[in-house]
């Protein structure tokens, strides 16, 4: 019997599977026993009431698909009265996903949602940030640390601080987030992309641009992924097209301690619960105790550094 | 939404094209899909096609759902890239199905007569209605629309459950709103309207709605929206309602895709 709980922080997890935020809710109880899974990620919440993005929202990619839903919030009471009491049915930890549009509307809302029954927060500091000409917080080392330094002070729950990989060096943007005290990293976001019908001229999605996700960007978010776990202390949640314990695996090797499962769950309602068997197959098969070691396991050459010989060769 | 939506593996039992854009698909399934309520819907895994492989389900509403037998079916318009994959399904293959999923049609044991008003591949979500309310023991009339007399779906089915059937079509020049909606005032002066159903055509919503709030009749519609999840988890398939004066977004996949026609926004 394999041991597949894992640490984040302060929090056990059952197993490392988990849904990634916007791919969740209540609907998933049709058709999935939610207890079987490693902990619960709200849709995104904000402060405001927010009607979302105009439609089309989704387009199909090659292995893959984009979104531009713009994160439809229902706000802070119906979360507490609806959306708690909902989950609080269940066993595993519920994690509430928060969004602001600036530093300190984070802090609030972390406060806000600092209640019996949220095990901890994730912050999306990839929204667009309105102090920063509305650049994702979570591209800046500057405006990622003084998110994460303004939730740190309102709350004493986990905090969990989703980054995006929309940047050119993601790990100094992984150490501003350690630096200014999160618990975890979520690694990654969607890849901001664009797909246009070239029958009408018009982009496929109403807000032009959106995120993609799916199997087509696995390998990039992966590599990621192995940035940041390099970098950081702090463990790394693993999120960028995950379908398979295959995937799931690839993640752990990578350095992620957990893996979120988003976009194959709307082909599969149920693939998370597919995932969490296939992962513990995999460790009898392999013959680990714990799955927590795969955690960093992939195998280099002798040295960790990348072979940097060929750019100044020695003559 | 409630009850259990399940993914299935079924057998395809029966792929025939009915015309030149319509095809029917029936499956063997066990429950819950088999016990489908009508305008209810299940999201398909579609086959690949020469066109290609679409990467999202395909939302499709039940056509027909039988739970003695063990058979759902499905009537569609063969239109994109799921669609034609599903056409290209032949028997014995396997279609990949989740569901039943959403909230379907409701009828009220009071009401004596109802109407049910659709158009195109909406008649095909419509005619499960119109036999059940023919089994609860009402009154059917069923006034349905397309573009010509051959691309005319369904109306076989109506015509078994016993409703009183009549055809409009562009061809003809009778499927225009005002005609339409002379054929529904003659028949709510007639006492034969307790309530209105509608699915696959905005124009002819927009009758039911006037006529619906005009009369103060119960009116449903079952609506289409691109889809994603099919469980409200991804909020891409809203539709805006306006209720109580305010203009608010629901979910087509979880908040319906029944709806009250007289909040429906187009």
């Amino acid at each position: 019997m394999t041991d597949l709980s894992v640490r984040i922080g302060a929090l056990t997890l059952a197993n490392p599977v988990m849904p990634a935020s916007g791919t969740f809710g209540e609907g998933m109880a049709r058709a999935l026993d939610l207890d079987r899974l490693g902990a619960f990620v709200t849709k995104t919440i904000t402060r405001e009431l927010r009607l979302g993005n105009p439609l089309p929202r989704v387009a199909e990619t090659a292995g893959g698909m984009l979104n531009s839903i713009g994160i439809p919030s229902q706000g802070v009471a119906h979360f507490l009265e609806h959306t708690l009491p909902f989950f609080a049915a269940y066993a595993p930890p519920l994690i509430a996903s928060i969004s602001a549009p600036t530093a300190e509307g984070f802090a609030s809302l972390a406060a806000a949602l600092s209640v019996p029954g949220v095990a901890a927060i994730e912050a999306n500091i990839s929204c667009p940030n309105l102090e920063a000409d509305g650049q994702a917080f979570a591209m800046r080392e500057a405006s990622t640390g003084a998110a994460v330094r303004a939730l740190r002070t309102a709350t004493a729950l986990p905090l969990w601080v989703k980054l995006t990989p929309n940047v050119g060096e993601i790990a100094p943007v992984a150490r501003a987030a350690e630096d200014a005290g999160a618990d975890a990293l979520v690694v990654a976001n969607t890849i901001l992309a664009l797909s246009i019908d070239i029958e009408t001229f018009r982009p496929r999605l109403g807000n032009v641009l959106g995120g993609l996700s799916g199997p087509a960007i696995k390998p990039i978010v992966l590599r990621q992924v192995w940035q940041c776990a390099r970098a950081v202390r702090i463990p790394v949640i693993g999120c960028g097209g995950i379908s398979d314990a295959a995937d799931a695996v690839e993640y752990l090797l990578a350095g992620a301690s957990a893996v979120q499962v988003g976009t194959a769950s709307f082909r599969d309602p149920t693939v998370m619960v597919g995932i969490i068997a296939g992962l513990d197959r995999f460790c009898e098969r392999h013959d680990l105790p714990r799955l927590a070691d795969l955690t960093g396991a992939m195998r280099t050459e002798e040295t960790d550094e990348p072979e940097l010989a060929w750019v100044s060769p020695v003559a | 939404m409630t009850g259990a939506a399940t993914v299935q593996q079924t057998e395809v039992l029966e792929s025939t094209a009915l015309n030149a854009e319509y095809h029917r698909l029936r499956v063997r399934a066990a429950a819950p899909a088999a016990t489908a309520r009508p305008g209810q819907f299940f999201q398909l895994l579609c086959p690949a096609s020469p066109a290609g492989t679409p990467f999202l389900r395909r939302p499709m509403s039940v056509f027909g759902a039988d739970p003695a037998a063990g058979e759902v079916s499905f009537l569609f318009k063969v239109t994109g890239l799921g669609t034609r994959g599903l056409a290209g399904l032949r028997a014995g293959e396997t279609l990949d199905l989740l569901g039943p999923l959403g909230n379907g049609f409701t009828l009220d044991p009071a009401w004596r007569h109802i109407v049910a008003l659709g158009r195109g591949a909406g008649l095909a979500t419509l005619a499960p209605l119109g036999a059940a309310a023919r089994g609860a023991g009402m009154g059917v009339s069923a006034i349905l629309s397309a573009r010509r007399p051959t691309l005319m779906v369904a109306d076989d089915a109506f015509r078994a459950a016993g409703a009183e059937v009549t055809l409009v079509t562009d061809a003809e020049g009778t499927s225009g709103p005002a005609h339409v909606e002379r054929l529904l005032r003659g028949l709510i002066a007639a006492g034969r309207c307790d309530a209105l159903f509608t699915c696959g055509s905005a124009r002819l919503l927009e009758v039911v709605r006037r006529l619906a709030q005009g009369f103060g009749i119960p009116a449903q519609v079952a609506l289409e929206q691109q889809m994603a999840c099919g469980l409200g988890m991804c909020f891409c398939c809203v539709r805006a309602f306006r209720v109580d004066g305010q203009v608010l977004h629901r979910r087509v996949c979880y908040d319906g895709p029944v709806f009250d026609a007289r909040e429906a926004l187009e």
